[in-house]
């Protein structure tokens, strides 16, 4: 007992000279280690990929026009493969045994979930690109992705402006599409129209037979679709062979963007609606530079989505605020973050607010057979974030 | 209760039922013959899909997804016979070996698949005569779902004309029934174990086909269907083929009807339950296998 008792000692001891040794700062070499950590296997794949690749374009470029405060970076990339235990054991060995100074990653709110113990224990930073649900305020994560006020709840008003009533949720049984819809369905009694049912499947589930059966018989006039990753395919695939098809029911989904809705086939989803703070069709010097150089290095047919900007324009944000705050102390950074005011991106002008989430727009785009979306609607001026729904989550604020 | 709500789920069930009944005749075969577990079975599946894209890239169209199921049988038969004769041969006489060498072939599978066709999902597109749906009465058929089960039917009709009918069915019977008393009156059991493995492997293959038609095609698709397999052939009574269309059924509609009143994971764990359950009732299974063999 007394020599195990040493021996753990030892191993601390060594583990804690080590730990030293290499410090918190990433940054002591030549070149400065930041993480990517995206699933580059498993169901979340189909969209990750591309986020990732983003992230690794705009390291790229940073790089080439003289990196960070004098110092190349040096991205080390890892596999969260769709699981988020996972993306925690990765996160933890990026920033404990690679000495990252900041994280690029996350998609599912399960992953980001998983993740948000192991910032906060090491006090990193986790540069978040994907819309969300909110209900979340970490001073270790900057939320560049919408929340609810800026995607989920301008899609709801739009259709009640089209005229549709009677809404069908569906999404994948996990915390992103439940607290989504937690929200919308809050709204939805608010505004006096209502909700035909709602139904999960789970996490890249493809059987939506009952699904299906439960729209048949519940007659909604508008679909809302929180579904993520390949799961999409299997529910339009099941829906057009029961003659449910977009045209002839209308579908808003929070999680289909250009590349989705060509890897799974435009025919499928055609005609669909989809709600994003960034479309590959808007107009714009900023957009038509970062398309051309993402096409440039990973072909013509690229698609771009909206989390993949928000992946790029996370990295130049980060890059912006190290050189505001000459530090790549990830404390320093995030507080120079929210205080770098108004900056330029592919997607228009943003700017982080105190909360640590994003300032931007909302758009509605329908699917042309082209695989583009057209904007058919535009918030017309910047939302601020909103972390916490005032009637889902009342008397919650985000202040750090 | 709604009555087109239950229709449609009753007809959901018994597509579902199908589904599962093709993902697992060739567990329910395997087991039954050589008392193996082979865990890279849902790779079967996966394989048939990639054939079934492939056929498809080739010669697309109507025709195509009926050329399809031979190519999808044949290619997952011999990807079959190569595990059966590399692998699960060679370790016949060590069944957690077995378990644990066949799950490695799985992971070999699933990593190789994404190697040769990338980690997305690649899409097979049902041709125009199975995209479609049509109603009877409150009753919407999708076209596809009605396909598959009609496979299903066809599968097992073939399977029960070559078990009772063949020299090979009878064959595998003998050696189903006493495996050394088989082998004493001259049958080369080997070969029979060979054949077998192949047919299931194939089998498995045309339901890859089969799945494909309701979603992406992606180097884990087996996985979702490999669970609900393995439970259809241990409800069923191990190795029994009437035991396993038996427990298809029961589980295909208990998990449509579930889902009239919830979610779709929920559901899946009720499935579960329910299993657990009937398995502590009737350990032996649905139907049980009547052996002369003592040390069965």
């Amino acid at each position: 007992m007394f020599r195990t008792r040493l021996g753990v000692l030892a191993v601390s001891a060594v583990a804690f000279t080590l730990a030293s040794c290499s410090g918190s700062d990433g940054a002591s070499g030549d070149d400065v280690a930041v993480g990517v950590l995206h699933s580059l296997t498993g169901t979340m794949a189909i969209s990750e990929i591309t986020v990732r690749n983003a992230e690794m374009l705009a390291i790229e470029e940073i790089n080439a026009a003289g990196g960070v405060l004098g110092k190349p970076i040096r991205a080390v990339v890892e596999d969260g493969a769709s699981d988020p235990s996972t993306f925690a054991q990765k996160a933890s060995k990026l920033i404990e045994s690679d000495s990252v100074v900041t994280v690029f990653g996350g998609w599912t709110s399960a992953s980001r979930k998983a993740m948000l113990p192991v910032f906060e224990r090491t006090n990193n930073l986790l540069w978040y690109p994907v819309q969300f649900e909110g209900n979340e305020c970490s001073a270790n994560i900057m939320y560049s992705g919408a929340q609810p006020n800026q995607q989920a709840l301008p899609a709801l008003v739009w259709a009640i402006d089209q005229g549709y009533r009677n809404f069908f949720l569906v999404g994948s049984d996990y915390v992103y599409p439940r607290t989504a819809n937690l929200i919308l369905k809050k709204h939805i009694d608010a505004i006096g129209v209502k909700v035909a049912g709602e139904s999960y499947v789970p996490l890249g589930g493809t059987d939506f037979s009952g699904v299906i059966a439960k729209i048949q018989q519940a007659k909604p006039d508008f679909i809302i679709n929180t579904l993520n990753g390949d799961s999409n395919v299997a529910f339009f695939k099941q829906m057009q062979a029961a003659g449910l098809s977009p045209t002839t029911l209308p579908v808003m989904s929070f999680s289909i963007g250009e590349q989705e809705a060509q890897a799974m086939g435009t025919s499928l989803v055609e005609g669909s609606y989809a709600a994003w703070n960034y479309f590959q069709s808007l107009p714009g010097d900023a957009n038509a530079a970062f398309i051309a150089a993402y096409k440039a290095k990973f072909g013509a047919d690229a698609a771009i989505t909206d989390p993949m900007v928000h992946a790029y324009l996370n990295v130049y944000a980060w890059k912006a605020a190290v050189e505001a705050a000459d530090s790549f102390d990830p404390t320093e950074v995030r507080k120079a973050a929210v205080a770098l005011g108004a900056f330029a991106t592919p997607m228009g002008s943003v700017s982080f607010a105190p909360n640590q989430s994003l300032v931007q727009r909302a758009y509605i785009g329908k699917l042309k057979p082209d695989g583009q979306f057209e904007i058919i609607s535009d918030s017309g001026k910047d939302i601020e974030p909103e972390p916490y729904d005032a009637l889902a989550f009342p008397g919650k604020t985000c202040t750090l | 209760m709604d009555t087109s709500l239950f229709l449609n789920q009753v007809f959901n069930g018994a597509s579902l039922a199908s589904l599962y009944l093709l993902a697992s005749l060739g567990l329910a075969l395997s087991f039954g013959i050589m008392r193996v577990i082979n865990m890279a079975h849902g790779e079967m599946l996966m394989l048939g899909g990639y054939l079934a894209y492939m056929t498809l890239l080739v010669v697309p169209g109507a025709l195509g997804i009926v050329l399809a199921l031979p190519v999808a049988f044949v290619g997952a038969a011999a990807m079959g016979g190569l595990i059966q004769s590399t692998v699960i041969r060679r370790l016949a006489s060590r069944p957690l070996d077995t378990l644990l060498a066949t799950w490695g072939v799985s992971l070999i599978l699933q990593q190789g698949a994404r190697d040769l066709f990338g980690a997305i999902g690649v899409e097979v597109r049902a041709p125009d005569w199975l995209a479609g749906s049509f109603a009877i009465g409150g009753l919407t058929v999708p076209s596809a779902r009605l396909f598959i089960i009609g496979m299903a039917v066809l599968v097992l009709a073939a399977l029960a004309l070559l078990l009772l009918k063949s020299k090979v069915g009878l064959l595998t019977r003998a050696v189903n029934q006493d495996r050394m008393m088989a082998s004493a009156t001259g049958i080369d059991v080997k070969r029979v174990d060979f054949l077998v493995f192949c047919l299931g492997a194939g089998i498995a293959g045309i339901a890859g086909v089969m799945l494909a038609l309701l979603g992406p095609v992606t180097p884990n698709v087996g996985q979702s269907y490999i669970v609900p397999a393995f439970l259809v052939v241990v409800m069923g009574g191990l190795g029994s083929i009437v035991g396993t269309t038996a427990a298809a059924v029961i589980l295909g509609m208990f998990s449509a009807l579930a889902q009239m009143f919830v979610d779709v994971s929920v559901a899946q764990m009720l499935l579960l339950v329910f299993v657990i359950l009937f398995i502590q009732i009737r350990p032996q299974g649905v139907v049980t296998v009547k052996s002369r063999q003592l040390d069965a």
